[in-house]
């Protein structure tokens, strides 16, 4: 198919308009090559002289400073991450006539025993001229006096200050804390303003505040001598020190809640009820960071991820278990509230609920007995709560569960936080295109089936029961200081839902968790302080069906998990807390209670020395705060 | 479809000639930037050959098809290329802190590159369908600028500041030739130079740096200040004949950033001299006039707008990317024009100039 074309013998005149304008557009393109070639001659012709000898001895070099990262202090001040100076002994290849020889000089001097790979000899094409190249990192101070004290035995070779990132306290708070690593070629690609070489966080809160910690590399232009000693500096920029962090976290009852997880894989979690600021967060098992710091190896990275334990997994916040009986707080909550069950309603329990052809288990073989709301708490009667999940149904369940912050995130200021399971009919069809079964709605409310959550999170629930209603978002990070140590950005605490229960219902609440602690009958008196009242709710999580109560006899991958969430004083509370011990194989009441008591005593003597008005534990602070 | 063999007698062979001149400098530049004494062969050139392969494959189809035939297909390429601008926040790959590229395998697309083949061929159309007696005013410029403006912010988002101002220079070039009123250029300019500092506002950190860098190069001596000093001393110390291929100092020792793409013509200088780059100079000069020269020719007004867009294309590049290898412009990531290493500004500039030949050759066909 042609189109009819029209019969052109001749081009047609161009538009006498569009004559002119291609005239003017001629003569701009006219006037700027000229322009450019002018440039040309002035540089090449004019100048060319001088920038041939600029040139030839390749005078002017960059020496790039990286900036200073930012401290993590702990609440009161104390040091939590700094960073110490490490010699690195360099050499500028272009510096040295023979390489080779410098080298066998210079391992003369060194006490560590450095192998040279040939890699350091033939220029690398990556590395810019006159830029160094390390032969050793972090060396003996024997080694930095040899290499200072025969400089002109070795000519090339120099010795470096660089810092290195710093956790005095080793493993402490490593999940939270995290650690840093040279920046990976992915991270390069996507993040602006990173050269090769560069440190960047890579977990915790290294990772979360990388923009505040990092600060600001600088450097200077410096014009050299043919032998490349310094001539003069040409321009400078100053590296500027990243920001400081002041965190919530108290260094002492981290260390105490470290103490009591110890000999067990675990988490726990103390968060201060009124702000959401979390007081402790403890992992275990943990690794030690300043491994990372000096630069790990193969072996013990790959040592790491293979271990079955999963040492770099933050357990508070990435760890999913079935709540188990703590759930049970909430349902008491949902069945006050939805007016399924008053005080005073009773349900008998005689050790199992026969409900769709099967029998629903108590934990208690022999039953309860007749019990009430705040017995069934105290107890821990799954049958009372079989008889209010019965009659709440799944949706209210998981409504209530919500309310309370469970089946998202908290929102903590840490990266990769889980958000927990909260079934529904509708999560059930959408992830196993099942529909849901009314047996379902009974094990769920007594915390297990598909419902999970992760010890932050229980803590978060445990701390809005405790303090009327309001569910926070658990923060870590206080404030942000200045290089000059002025604040400049202070979190404040932040509620992300009120519940909008009634005083009255958590009043019957939380009378019932005093005696799950100190009642006679209670599941969790392990927990018992002296002269505090304790609030507390004890869970045994199964792991496989069946298995409820077998104990230590079963391989540790199907023992139950052991919860404990508490809150203290139960009058007047001041934090809560959550603690979970992975495969414990024992109940709450007998492995987790006695860890949460531990740690709120601790909490407790703390509190007290500061009010008696004893800095001793302050002596150690390195702020006027 | 039957040859035409005035196809033959008709060739512009000026043009071809040029194209292929400029090439071979190209392919000589980039293995130079690339070179390393202990490789054989620079991997780099070589893949600067096969771009150049596809390039002419790419000529070829442009040049084939009656450019007016390629009246029809304007929209949907224009649609394409817009389509594959917004992939780019979704699944482009990152590099050096912006998303620029899509990774076919074999090929990393860039397609802000192609957007600029593809606004020349809108905005010929557009020119040439709905031409007003008295010249476009700012009624008659609202539709154009909505085409100009889509794939120009897509680009800037991305974000990739040169290839937005390149096509805001193709823009301007062509509305000015197709027929601008005076009155109108005049209150343009008056309200271009007023929201000068709202984009000032909006400019990333480092591209401000760029800017306030070139203004004074003395405020950042680390970054792009010591690019420019860097790249001031490779072309001057290059002197009157160079110190010869391969022998560049300043290129050996790595003292130039991105030295096979946006400083290429810094090495070019300092190996062939003020001699080498003037000969490159007058290359694109001699091309630019023959481009221009096919618009004064050209049998309509829409070959005579392809002709003007592929001139301004080249122009452009060629002025910002050697102003800025001698100083005198800010750095900007902008390829010099089939010498700069790189396959998709390598391809879309052999299309265009693909569609110059066409309409070269194509003036006195009927």
């Amino acid at each position: 198919m042609r189109e009819p074309q029209r019969l052109v013998l001749d081009p047609p005149d161009p538009h006498p308009l569009y004559q002119t304008r291609l005239g003017v557009v001629s003569g701009v393109v006219f006037f700027v090559l000229l322009l450019l070639l002018l440039r040309l001659w002035q540089l090449q012709v004019v100048e060319g002289e001088a920038f041939r000898a600029l040139s030839e001895n390749n005078r002017i070099r960059l020496k790039r400073t990286p900036p200073l990262r930012g401290v993590i202090y702990d609440r009161h001040g104390r040091v939590l991450v700094d960073n110490r100076p490490a010699f690195n002994v360099v050499l500028v290849p272009e510096d040295t006539p023979d390489v080779r020889a410098s080298l066998a000089a210079l391992s003369r001097y060194m006490v560590e025993n450095v192998t040279f790979t040939d890699g350091v000899l033939p220029r690398d094409p990556r590395r810019p001229a006159y830029e160094g190249v390390v032969i050793a990192k972090d060396v003996t101070w024997s080694t930095l006096a040899a290499v200072e004290a025969h400089q002109f035995d070795i000519p090339g070779v120099s010795v470096e200050v660089s810092t290195k990132r710093y956790y005095p306290a080793g493993a402490l708070a490593a999940h939270l804390l995290g650690y840093v690593g040279e920046v990976s070629p992915r991270e390069l690609a996507r993040l602006p303003g990173y050269r090769m070489g560069d440190l960047i966080g890579k977990f915790g809160l290294e990772r979360r505040m990388e923009s505040y910690l990092r600060g600001k590399g600088g450097g200077q232009q410096i014009e050299v001598d043919a032998l490349g000693k310094r001539l003069r500096v040409l321009g400078e920029v100053e590296a500027r020190a990243g920001k400081s962090l002041v965190l919530s976290l108290d260094r002492e009852l981290q260390q105490k809640a470290e103490e009591a997880l110890a000999g067990h894989e675990g988490a726990l979690v103390v968060l201060d009820v009124w702000t959401g600021e979390v007081l402790a967060l403890a992992s275990r098992p943990g690794f030690d960071p300043n491994v990372f710091a000096r630069g790990i190896r193969t072996q013990e990275w790959h040592a790491l991820l293979s271990d079955p334990l999963r040492p770099l997994n933050n357990r508070a916040i990435q760890g999913q278990y079935p709540p188990g009986s703590t759930f049970k707080v909430i349902m008491a909550v949902a069945a006050l509230e939805k007016g399924v069950v008053t005080p005073a309603t009773r349900f008998f329990c005689g050790g199992g609920l026969p409900f769709g052809g099967r029998v629903f288990r108590c934990w208690k073989k022999g039953g309860h007995g007749s019990v009430d709301l705040r017995q069934a708490i105290a107890q821990s009667c799954d049958v009372y709560f079989y008889q209010v999940g019965q009659r709440l149904g799944i949706t209210a369940i998981a409504e209530y569960a919500r309310l309370f912050g469970l089946g998202r995130p908290t929102g903590i200021d840490l990266d990769h936080e889980a958000s927990g399971i909260i079934p529904d009919p509708a999560w059930k069809k959408s992830r196993l295109g099942a529909p849901w079964y009314a047996g379902e709605t009974l094990s769920v409310v007594i915390g297990q089936g598909y419902v999970t959550a992760t010890p932050l999170q229980m803590a978060v629930a445990a701390a809005a029961v405790a303090n009327g209603g309001t569910v926070y978002r658990p923060h870590v990070v206080k404030r942000v200081l200045s290089d000059e140590g002025d604040t400049i950005l202070a979190f404040q605490p932040e509620v992300i839902s009120e519940t909008g229960v009634k005083a009255h219902t958590l009043r019957l609440i939380r009378e019932g968790m005093v005696d799950v602690v100190n009642g006679p009958r209670g599941t969790g008196k392990k927990a018992q302080l002296a002269d505090i009242v304790v609030a507390g709710k004890t869970g045994t999580s199964q792991v496989i069906a069946g298995t409820r109560g077998k104990g230590t006899a079963l391989p540790r991958q199907y023992r139950d998990h052991a919860w404990f969430i508490a809150f203290a004083p139960a009058d007047a509370p001041q934090v809560a807390v959550a603690c979970l011990l992975e495969h414990a194989g024992q109940g709450g009441g007998a492995a987790a209670a006695p860890v949460v008591r531990e740690v709120l005593d601790a909490y407790f003597n703390i509190t007290l020395g500061e009010k008696r008005g004893s800095h001793a534990v302050r002596q150690e602070a390195h702020l006027a705060f | 479809m039957r040859f035409d063999r005035r196809l033959i007698s008709h060739f512009d062979w000026i043009l071809l000639l040029l194209i292929l001149a400029l090439l071979c400098v190209g392919v000589l530049a980039v293995y130079s930037a690339t070179y390393d004494a202990g490789e054989r062969v620079s991997p780099w050139a070589l893949r600067q050959i096969s771009w150049v392969v596809l390039g002419l494959v790419g000529m070829v189809a442009a040049f084939a098809v009656d450019y007016r035939r390629l009246e029809h297909w304007v929209y949907p390429l224009y649609g394409v290329s817009l389509f594959l601008l917004l992939l780019v926040p979704i699944c482009g790959s990152f590099g050096g802190g912006a998303r620029r590229w899509i990774d076919l395998g074999f090929f990393s697309l860039q397609p802000s590159e192609l957007a600029k083949v593809a606004l020349l061929l809108v905005l010929a159309r557009y020119f040439h369908t709905s031409a007003p007696p008295q010249g476009y005013g700012m009624r008659e410029l609202l539709y154009p600028v909505c085409l100009f403006v889509l794939p120009a912010g897509l680009v800037l988002a991305e974000p990739n500041l040169g290839t937005a101002i390149i096509l805001g220079l193709i823009f301007l070039s062509l509305v000015f030739t197709a027929g601008i009123r005076l009155s109108t250029l005049g209150a343009a300019t008056v309200v271009g130079v007023g929201v000068l500092p709202l984009l000032w506002q909006h400019m990333k950190p480092y591209q401000r740096e760029r800017v306030l860098s070139f203004l004074h190069p003395d405020a950042d001596p680390l970054g792009t200040g010591y690019h420019m000093i860097q790249s001031k001393i490779t072309v001057g110390s290059g002197m009157l004949w160079g110190k010869g291929f391969l022998q560049g100092t300043q290129n050996r020792l790595d003292f130039l950033p991105e030295k096979h793409t946006d400083f290429v013509f810094a090495v070019l200088a300092e190996e062939w001299g003020f001699v080498g780059a003037v000969t490159v100079l007058v290359l694109y000069g001699a091309l630019l006039a023959r481009l221009l020269s096919i618009a004064w020719k050209a049998r309509d007004q829409f070959g005579a707008l392809l002709a003007v867009g592929a001139a301004s294309v080249v122009f452009w590049q060629v002025f910002i990317n050697i102003g800025m290898n001698l100083g005198i412009l800010p750095v900007v990531g902008v390829p010099l024009p089939l010498l700069s290493y790189g396959g998709s500004s390598l391809l879309t500039m052999m299309v265009t100039l693909g569609l110059a030949l066409n309409v070269s050759t194509r003036r006195f066909l009927f």
